[in-house]
């Protein structure tokens, strides 16, 4: 027992003081792309050709990128002979609508805005997810697992995962969505209470991800269920996870 | 033995499929059955779509690997299950993927269940596309037994599988265990490559082995390409290899920790396991390794000040580390409850050609770093981390053991990267090399990650397999489960930790 307690002492009060202050994240971390308008040569397409997932495409005023489709590699900026696309450490990203993960260089970026005051009044305080990986990697399923853990402490905010979809107020999806999960996707989906919510997280559950052209998967949650809220990334930062979830609930001050 | 024998292959090195000679299918067999017979290993037998069968024996005591194939006039043979068991996933396996028949096959059922790849050849004679999870379980019989079905959708944040039981009362006589929920198709989509995919497949195989993935995927293009990599880039695969290790040990004895409810264990470890993902995420910018290895060196440089900054993170997330695991070694209550779950036989264990932790936890003496040893393992030798009880605290034991030494290897790694200068990023590859067949092995934490790539006349994937260790250890886990309480379940399961989109690609 008193090694115990020693260790209790030696290991300290961990638990992040987020979302008062922001956790250092690494100096090579690669959140949001910043798009630079009118630095492209008229028929370079660098960024489009290097991207593994075709995420970018090119509009009128440069690169158009979706974000739901991005892995997050360094590929493109690597590409850009300009500079017009770079990583910044900007790591809110999560959205309501698909539509709104596709940046483009003379658009404003939109965020995830808070659910509306009848669902806020059922879900605002106590949140119960049940976690369903879809032909995840285990990427995006360990980076939710994390919450979890005593750094991040998500029940402090109401938040918890539960064992039965019965329990649950969301399905968090990771993966594409393989045809051998569709079923039992949709199985626990019926097996819980409305109001529910369905949480799409990373780029697999958004779009396919890397798989994005098999068969064998059916292109990310919302080919199958309603989605509420789209977290992308490959796999997103929990950080990035956990900001999406309390966008969702109006929990982060100046949000929503 | 009739006919000419396999042929010795070296891990990273191409074989022209001129040198590797087509026995006759008789051979084959006599080759595959006698080499196991005499102690090596199967560590790979596929197919590819023309009716040619490979396959990779390890003679892991002579670190030295040798490959046979043969071509089948027609899509059947004898099963080789029956007189070497270490075939009976992989022949399940390419009868799915290519509708081959292995006759006689004792247990011949899909295993990830999906249409065949070949139009209009099915080796279960089916028309419809397959259901997961709709097999013809094993059943015991019986006014006393009852059988339990969990799965695939767990409760907890894990990955998907099916899981049957028959049990008696508490105990468990048999576990059937039913996967491919989260097959995606990543072998078919390798064939035809490379492909700009290919590389982000590697690395989200299985997500929480990327590095030991894409280091074998790195490996084989880089032999079939016949380019070296640098010394520096090869001790920074290791750094980045040993950090997964550690990432994923540590996570693993505190989740073990937790299932047999010592809490102080488990909620240290959650929290230092993320320690190590950051040391990663310093290097690359993900936690998981995306974006460190790239075929013909790294993405990511460590320059002189970041390894010495690095170091200086690894003391403090080992001191971390050891004062939260070293809590479980004198704690009566864990020690008692690990001792007394889930053994293995170490015969069962070697028959069934089982790697990686549950292996050594049998006193099996196996380990890529040791027995093929690659890159800085030549310079800085792994010994083989051993346990002799094979039941849940061998494992977690064995864990420890590896935690011990990756920390080592990390200290010797950082040192080497500080002090030697920083090199420009590798060019890409070349054309890679056509016919040919090339193999790869390396240690992820799990255990063995075997690729092999079978490359046509335009140096295009023929055939490009996986062989995530998870593959070999499931069957594993599923003979652990005997005799013991269904309820001890989930803590043998964790301490096999096994990847369930690693097997179902």
């Amino acid at each position: 027992m008193i090694h115990v307690l020693l260790s209790r002492w030696r290991q300290g009060r961990r638990t992040l003081a987020y979302p008062r202050t922001l956790p250092a994240l690494p100096e090579r971390y690669r959140g949001r792309p910043v798009l630079r308008a009118g630095a492209c040569a008229e028929t370079c397409r660098s960024c489009v050709k290097a991207c593994p997932t075709s995420a970018i495409v090119f509009g009128p005023g440069g690169p158009r990128m979706d974000l739901g489709r991005c892995l997050f590699c360094p590929d493109c900026q690597e590409a850009c002979p300009e500079g017009a696309i770079t990583f910044s450490d900007d790591h809110a990203m999560a959205v309501r609508r698909r539509a709104d993960l596709v940046l483009a260089p003379d658009r404003e970026a939109v965020l995830a805005e808070a659910l509306d005051a009848a669902m806020m009044r059922v879900l605002g305080r106590s949140l119960k997810l049940r976690v369903v990986s879809a032909g995840g990697c285990n990427g995006c399923e360990v980076d939710v697992n994390v919450l979890g853990t005593l750094a991040w402490d998500l029940g402090r905010f109401g938040i918890q995962f539960v064992a039965s979809p019965r329990h649950a107020d969301a399905l968090l999806l990771c993966g594409p969505v393989t045809a051998n999960m569709e079923l039992a996707v949709r199985k626990t989906y019926e097996a819980m209470p409305a109001p529910k919510l369905v949480l799409a997280v990373g780029a697999c559950a958004i779009s396919g991800g890397p798989y994005l052209h098999q068969e064998e998967q059916l292109g990310g949650a919302a080919s199958v269920l309603p989605v509420d809220l789209f977290i992308p990334g490959c796999p997103p930062h929990p950080l990035t996870i956990l900001d999406g979830l309390l966008r969702l609930l109006g929990r982060l001050p100046g949000a929503g | 033995m009739s006919g000419p024998p396999f042929v010795p292959i070296h891990p990273g090195r191409p074989l022209p499929l001129a040198d590797l000679p087509e026995l006759d299918p008789a051979a084959f067999r006599e080759a595959v059955v006698l080499g196991v017979g005499a102690g090596q290993r199967l560590a790979c037998l596929c197919a590819d779509a023309e009716l040619r069968l490979y396959a990779v024996l390890a003679d892991d005591g002579q670190g030295r690997l040798r490959a046979g194939c043969t071509q089948l006039a027609s899509p059947s043979y004898p099963s080789l299950t029956p007189a070497c068991p270490q075939a009976h996933l992989f022949e399940r396996e390419l009868a799915e993927q290519f509708g081959i028949v292995p006759v006689g096959h004792p247990w011949f059922k899909p295993v990830r269940s999906h249409a065949s790849w070949a139009p209009g050849r099915d080796a279960w004679g089916r028309r419809e596309p397959p259901e997961p999870g709709v097999i013809d379980f094993y059943r015991v019989k019986g006014g006393e037994i009852h059988e339990v079905a969990v799965g695939p959708v767990h409760a907890g944040v894990i990955e998907p599988g099916h899981f049957r039981f028959q049990c008696h009362g508490e105990k468990v006589f048999h576990l059937e265990i039913a996967l491919g929920y989260q097959h995606r198709g990543l072998e078919r989509a390798l064939a035809g490559g490379p492909h700009p995919l290919s590389l982000k497949m590697a690395e989200t195989a299985a997500g929480d082995t990327t590095i030991a993935h894409t280091w074998a995927y790195c490996r084989i293009l880089e032999g079939l390409a016949g380019r070296t990599t640098s010394s520096r880039a090869e001790w920074a695969r290791g750094l980045a290899l040993e950090l997964e290790r550690m990432a994923n040990h540590t996570g693993d004895l505190g989740a073990l920790a937790g299932d047999v409810g010592f809490l102080p264990t488990a909620s240290f470890c959650g929290r230092i396991r993320g320690e190590w993902l950051n040391l990663t995420a310093e290097v690359c910018g993900s936690r998981l390794g995306r974006n460190w290895l790239r075929p013909g060196g790294v993405a990511a440089e460590i320059e002189p000040a970041r390894a010495r900054a690095m170091a200086e993170r690894v003391a403090r997330a080992w001191a971390d580390t050891r004062d939260a695991v070293e809590l479980l070694w004198g704690a009566t209550s864990v020690l008692n409850r690990f001792e007394a779950a889930g053994p293995l036989e170490p015969a069962q264990a070697r028959e069934l050609g089982l790697v990686g932790v549950p292996a050594r936890a049998c006193g099996i003496r196996l380990d890529v770093r040791h027995d093929h040893p690659h890159g800085p393992y030549l310079e800085h030798p792994m010994l083989p981390a051993l346990a002799q009880s094979g039941n849940v605290h061998s494992r977690a034991w064995v864990r420890w053991l590896e935690l011990n030494a990756s920390h080592g290897f990390l200290k010797a790694a950082l040192e080497r990267l500080a002090q030697a200068p920083e090199e420009p990023r590798a060019a890409p590859l070349g054309p890679l090399a056509p016919a040919s067949l090339c193999v790869a092995l390396v240690e992820g934490w799990r255990g063995e990650v075997l690729h092999l790539a079978v490359t046509d006349a335009g140096g295009r994937f023929l055939r490009y397999k996986l062989v995530d260790p998870s593959f070999h250890n499931w069957s594993g886990l599923a003979l652990a489960l005997r005799g013991e309480q269904i309820s001890d379940f989930p803590l043998i399961n964790k301490s096999f930790n096994l990847s369930y989109c690693g097997h179902d690609l």
